[in-house]
């Protein structure tokens, strides 16, 4: 029942889209969204239990190794966690990678706590290592709340993750033939009651990429940026993708450096 | 139902537009290779893009393509196209508004077996009674009582649907039969919930 794969040919032009540049009318789209978010959590954010478990793995010895995180470097510097997911992903030079947060803390378990990357990799979501991550995660994110996000786009290699993100984005695939841009690439859109930020655009990527990592009430879970990719290619009708591999690393180039000048309100909250 | 394409025209002229910006191409391949793996009934080749897909990847990133390729692909798809087996389109609206309302299906973490929905709702607006719609697809409310049920009507939606990209290469609307989405069956069920005069689609529309 499926077309017969003809051999792929060449695509796209090499040039490095624009980044967006900022009205000063964003000012009032970023007030709005705090205002909204405050009333969010107004009532506490469920995510702050995770947030706590969080930081205490963090400070915890724990692997092969009996290290700590506490001189993970998440790109600021060994240990300094306050602001350091609003300016991720970022070149890390001692890597020779580009990495977002998740892949940078598989980063810092293998080399701090000697954790095998595989395990976490090949981990479910919500049990063991992956579990652990998500706490540390909700911690991290929790740090960088409130903070204007600055992702650093001057290296060559990020240069070229921002485009071959944005190339993932629009990458028609799978049983439905959908990209992140069937649902994400115009204005106004909705599943069901679902709206949907327009990622290609300064205002939804700001409020898509700002958001996450989420609590989700309607399942009572904690999601990171990881899951919330994975789940979106999930109900594309895709194959898998691999925890923290280039592709999911890429688009979230894309959507962050399409945030520059947003603001973080991590953890969102979510339906 | 398989397509079988050959290096037909679409593909011989496609090739010689873009042979010189395959830079991208290649690393995006590379990056889908080592990104994505098998898992559950939901397979790798899913990520190898058809030729139609890459066009329209393409095009949705604002590259320029020659209509000359557009053109020739659209004639491709239009080969898929089956129309109904034993010539009848209808089957019973009941069945079609739950294969409309099921969203089910075709992911990695769908057991083998499971009966797809059709999803239409998550797109489409059809019985106006049903407040929880998406609005990527047009709305369908009223579809039959405002088109009728002429020949051409009936064909041309059956068409839509089994597979779209022979009317429009590049909407968001998947192949619904040639992709295997629905069985004939259940697609007639889906003809009969849109033309069906007792169908809610038609019944509650304003």
């Amino acid at each position: 029942m499926t077309q017969r794969i003809v051999p792929l040919i060449a695509a796209a032009t090499a040039a490095f889209a624009a980044l967006p540049l900022h009205a000063a009318s964003d000012e009032a789209a970023r007030l709005k969204a705090i205002e909204e978010y405050r009333k969010q959590i107004a009532d506490g954010n469920p995510s702050d239990l995770y947030a706590m478990e969080g930081e205490e793995i963090w400070r915890t010895p724990y692997g092969p190794k009996k290290g700590t995180l506490e001189k993970c470097d998440l790109g600021l510097g060994p240990g300094v966690v306050k602001g350091a997911a609003a300016q991720l992903p970022r070149y890390f030079p001692d890597t020779g990678r580009v990495q977002d947060l998740e892949s940078r803390l598989v980063t810092c378990m293998e080399q701090l706590q000697g954790v095998d990357p595989k395990k976490v990799i090949d981990e479910k979501w919500g049990k063991g290592e992956k579990e652990r991550i998500a706490k540390i995660v909700a911690y991290v994110v929790t740090q960088s709340n409130g903070e204007k996000i600055r992702v650093d786009m001057s290296h060559p290699k990020m240069k070229e993750m921002y485009e071959l993100g944005r190339q993932m984005f629009f990458y028609r695939a799978g049983s439905f033939d959908f990209s992140c841009a069937t649902c994400h690439g115009k204005d106004g859109q909705r599943i069901r009651l679902q709206e949907l930020p327009n990622i290609t655009k300064h205002e939804g990527a700001a409020a898509g990429w700002g958001s996450w990592p989420a609590y989700r009430v309607s399942n009572s879970q904690f999601w990171t940026m990881q899951l919330r990719l994975w789940d979106c290619f999930r109900q594309q009708r895709t194959a898998e993708p691999v925890y923290v591999s280039d592709a999911t690393i890429a688009l979230s180039v894309y959507m962050a450096a399409n945030a520059n000048g947003g603001v973080m309100l991590t953890p969102g909250i979510k339906r | 139902m398989k397509q079988q394409w050959v290096m037909g025209l679409a593909t011989l002229l496609a090739t010689t537009v873009w042979a010189a910006d395959g830079n991208w191409d290649a690393k995006v391949r590379e990056i889908v290779d080592r990104s994505f793996k098998e898992s559950g009934i939901a397979l790798k080749e899913r990520m190898l893009q058809l030729e139609f897909q890459k066009v329209c990847s393409a095009l949705d990133r604002g590259d320029k393509v020659s209509p000359k390729v557009i053109e020739a692909l659209q004639k491709e798809q239009e080969e898929t196209i089956r129309m109904p087996s034993d010539g009848k389109f209808f089957g019973d609206w009941k069945k079609g508004e739950q294969i409309a309302q099921s969203g089910r299906g075709l992911t990695w973490t769908d057991p083998p077996g499971t009966v797809n929905g059709g999803g239409c709702y998550n797109c489409h607006q059809m019985d106006a009674k049903e407040l929880s719609y998406g609005n990527i697809g047009p709305s369908l409310s009223g579809y039959g009582k405002l088109r009728g049920n002429s020949k051409e009507v009936v064909e041309y939606t059956w068409k839509k649907i089994w597979n779209g990209r022979a009317i429009n290469l590049c909407s968001s609307m998947p192949r619904i039969g040639d992709a295997g989405i629905l069985t004939e069956a259940q697609i007639k069920d889906v003809m009969a919930y849109l033309f069906d005069p007792e169908s809610p689609v038609n019944k509650n529309h304003k």
